[in-house]
């Protein structure tokens, strides 16, 4: 599905190698200290960061050179999710079209809006919704957007424990259950034991193959035992 | 590629390429037609010293001035305070003509001074002449500095005044000096060339052997005596100095003047004496506020007399304002979202130019071919666009990048590009730096007295030339209406269109 391919990256002094398969379908937590490089990688699938070497490929297809909008890859921000002044429903028809929405168009946006717990939430711009709700609006602009890959670096760290779980059994039920593969960057590996079926973990310049995550919490090689320290097991 | 900062697009390229042909093809004109400099003469010698010597007079004196007004100002809050900070914005939309016509109000033949002076028997002063031409810049530039010295006042953490405070140091010798050291150099700079290209100041108090500026000399030999020749020659000068005093603004650093935040106080312990700096807050601020006051009171009385000329040539000065300022924040924009790292250097350059010199290259390269009143229009607005253009870049570059680091990401995803990304991106997150630097160009080309005067004829006056001619045939109190009248539409497109660009 997700292809890395002898992935390299250099940014300034720092750099990381990445050269794996992430398999179809299914939520991946990507782990690790802060400054590993979890984000980096993130960026450079998505088209922000170009390699130094190697290829990212999606589905079969080369990504290098595309452009962040023409990857077929979703992604959401730590924050910045929403243009501020465009309404919910505006900001979420983005993901259909930058242009006038048709009729067609407007109900999908409904509905999909419905669907995330914010029906007839639509003309109210982002400043006017909870945190919570916010995060559920980017969440229905991915949605609408349809593209096989979803990146979510750390959308939810703002929120409190409990709605982060909340958008993690959103993001399960919503994306995951529509076929889509999500690789989301967490700090808690709680949270990666409760939601994800696969684990990347990053740290010290290298992405490690994806694992099956109780697996790899169970016997976690020596550098994620590190990072780990009492919490699990 | 993380970014878009530095990409550069044909808008950008486009821009860039107008705003160096408009300013590199008259300069180029001007070269071909002048003379030696030897050809200068006794009259063209003595313009250059005097430019020379009022400039650096005038940036001394105001920025001297603005040192203990600046200090006060950071240091005491009282009733009023903002309303100062206001008026020290003002004089930077306020037409130069019109200011100058409010210190002839106070300072003139019949002004409020010399009407006490006599009153107390005393000999009366002449506002006329290198003196009045040094008041003017002083009057003009004075509120700049304050705002460029204040703003440094207010970077220093108040950490550091409550360290000084607890470790009983000089407070002068530890944090002011190095400030000022650091603001000043720059202050200066800055009045200097402002003060070089002066020209409707000179035009109105100046004057003489002992009072022509650069600009003034090629103003008149163009209009005076027709001498294209001696014009290029002296534009050639002016170039010259300009370029030189640019280059020496790139050493120093500029202040910036206009940035937010002046309503803080800093917090002082054990500080000077407050009579002082009452003293200074007074002076500086009858200084500005009188002649301003004068303007209004005598324009209110003179309004009725204006003569239906003045309503015509303040219909065309709107004109001329809402075309220039359309040119100018097209550039603006296209430098600031596609022009890379050199759009702010394209950008800057119209400082070092003066609307003279351009306009005596424009009048060599055109008038082969055109009458001069036919090209005034076009060649005014023009010319306004592109001396509006190192503010509104300013302005709006920042607000551009702020937008592009903001939510560039977010709309690359979203595969916004083009025109879509400038409609629902840049537009609306830089509409208030705008709305700002908009209504700066309109109320800057409204109330301009510059290239117009070379080369209009009475069918196209705008209302700074009308006035001034009003001035210039004695008919004082159609003048003071006229005055008014430019006043309040220089303030009304500013405050009309920053409000728009605010309600975005």
């Amino acid at each position: 599905m997700l292809r890395l391919e002898a992935l390299h990256l250099r940014q300034g002094g720092f750099t990381l190698e990445a050269d794996w398969d992430l398999p179809d379908g299914g939520l991946c937590a990507v782990i690790g200290p802060s400054g590993g490089g979890k984000s980096t990688l993130m960026q450079a699938i998505a088209g922000f960061v170009p390699p130094a070497s190697g290829r990212v490929l999606l589905e079969g297809r080369d990504l290098t050179g595309l452009a962040p909008g023409a990857r077929g890859v979703s992604m959401l921000f730590q924050d910045n999710n929403l243009f501020p002044h465009l309404s919910v429903a505006r900001n979420v028809g983005l993901g259909l079209s930058s242009g006038r929405l048709s009729a067609a168009q407007r109900v999908r946006v409904d509905s999909v809006l419905a669907r995330v717990g914010l029906e007839g939430m639509g003309a109210r711009r982002p400043g006017e919704l909870s945190g919570g709700q916010q995060s559920r609006a980017a969440l229905a602009r991915v949605l609408i957007e349809d593209r096989p890959l979803v990146l979510l670096d750390e959308p939810f760290a703002a929120l409190g424990p409990g709605l982060r779980a909340e958008m993690a059994g959103l993001v399960r039920e919503m994306l995951v259950a529509a076929g889509r593969v999500v690789l989301m960057v967490t700090h808690e590996p709680r949270d990666a034991i409760a939601v994800a079926d696969m684990a990347v973990f990053v740290a010290d310049g290298c992405a490690e193959a994806p694992m099956e995550t109780r697996a790899l919490l169970a016997d976690p090689p020596e550098a994620l035992r590190r990072y780990l320290g009492g919490v699990v097991g | 590629m993380a970014g878009r900062a530095g990409r550069i697009g044909w808008p950008g390229a486009l821009a860039a390429a107008l705003v160096l042909a408009v300013i590199v093809g008259p300069i180029v004109a001007v070269a071909m037609r002048a003379e030696g400099l030897g050809t200068l003469g006794p009259a063209g010698r003595g313009a250059l010293r005097f430019t020379i010597w009022q400039a650096a007079v005038s940036a001394l004196v105001s920025v001297a001035l603005a040192i203990p007004v600046a200090r006060a100002l950071a240091r005491r809050r009282f009733p009023g305070r903002g309303l100062l900070l206001t008026l020290l914005g003002a004089p930077f939309i306020l037409p130069v003509i019109v200011a100058t016509f409010g210190l002839l109000a106070v300072f003139g033949r019949a002004g409020l001074v010399n009407t006490g002076l006599a009153a107390l028997g005393l000999p009366s002063l002449s506002i006329y002449g290198p003196g009045g031409v040094i008041l003017a810049h002083v009057f003009l530039n004075l509120p700049l500095a304050v705002r460029m010295i204040l703003l440094g006042w207010q970077a220093i953490p108040a950490e550091r005044f409550r360290l000084a405070a607890l470790l009983n140091a000089p407070v002068w010798r530890l944090l002011e000096a190095p400030m000022l050291a650091r603001v000043v150099p720059g202050a200066l700079v800055l009045v200097f060339l402002i003060c070089l290209t002066s020209f409707a100041v000179a035009l109105v108090l100046g004057g003489g052997p002992r009072a022509t500026t650069v600009e003034l000399a090629i103003y008149q030999a163009v209009r005076f005596d027709y001498a294209l020749d001696r014009a290029a020659t002296l534009a050639l000068v002016q170039v010259a100095l300009s370029a030189g005093v640019a280059a020496l603004a790139v050493l120093v650093h500029l202040p910036d003047a206009m940035g937010a935040g002046m309503d803080r106080v800093v917090p002082r312990w054990g500080a000077g004496t407050r009579a002082l700096d009452a003293l200074w807050i007074a002076a500086a601020g009858l200084f500005l506020i009188l002649p301003m006051a004068m303007i209004v009171i005598e324009g209110v009385a003179g309004f009725s007399d204006i003569p239906p000329g003045t309503w015509v040539a303040a219909a065309r000065s709107l004109a001329v304002a809402l075309a220039s300022t359309a040119i100018c924040m097209g550039l603006a924009l296209a430098l600031a979202v596609s022009g890379g790292r050199w759009a702010i250097v394209v950008g800057t350059l119209p400082v070092a130019a003066s609307a003279l010199v351009l306009g005596t290259g424009l009048y060599i390269l055109l008038f082969p071919w055109l009458r001069p009143q036919v090209l005034a229009l076009p060649v005014t607005v023009a010319m306004n666009a592109l001396f509006a253009l190192p503010f509104a870049l300013r302005i709006v570059a920042p607000a551009v990048e702020r937008s592009e680091a903001q939510f560039g990401r977010l709309a690359d995803l979203t595969g916004l590009s083009g025109r879509a990304r400038l409609r629902l991106l840049t537009l609306p997150r830089a509409a208030g730096a705008l709305g700002f630097a908009a209504g700066l160009a309109a109320a800057l080309s409204m109330g301009d007295l510059g290239v117009i005067a070379l080369f209009a004829g009475q069918e196209t006056e705008t209302l700074p030339l009308n006035m001034y001619r009003l001035l210039g045939s004695y008919r004082s109190d159609a003048a003071a209406g006229a005055a008014l009248l430019l006043l309040g539409l220089s303030l009304a497109l500013f405050a009309v269109f920053d409000r728009a660009g605010r309600r975005c």
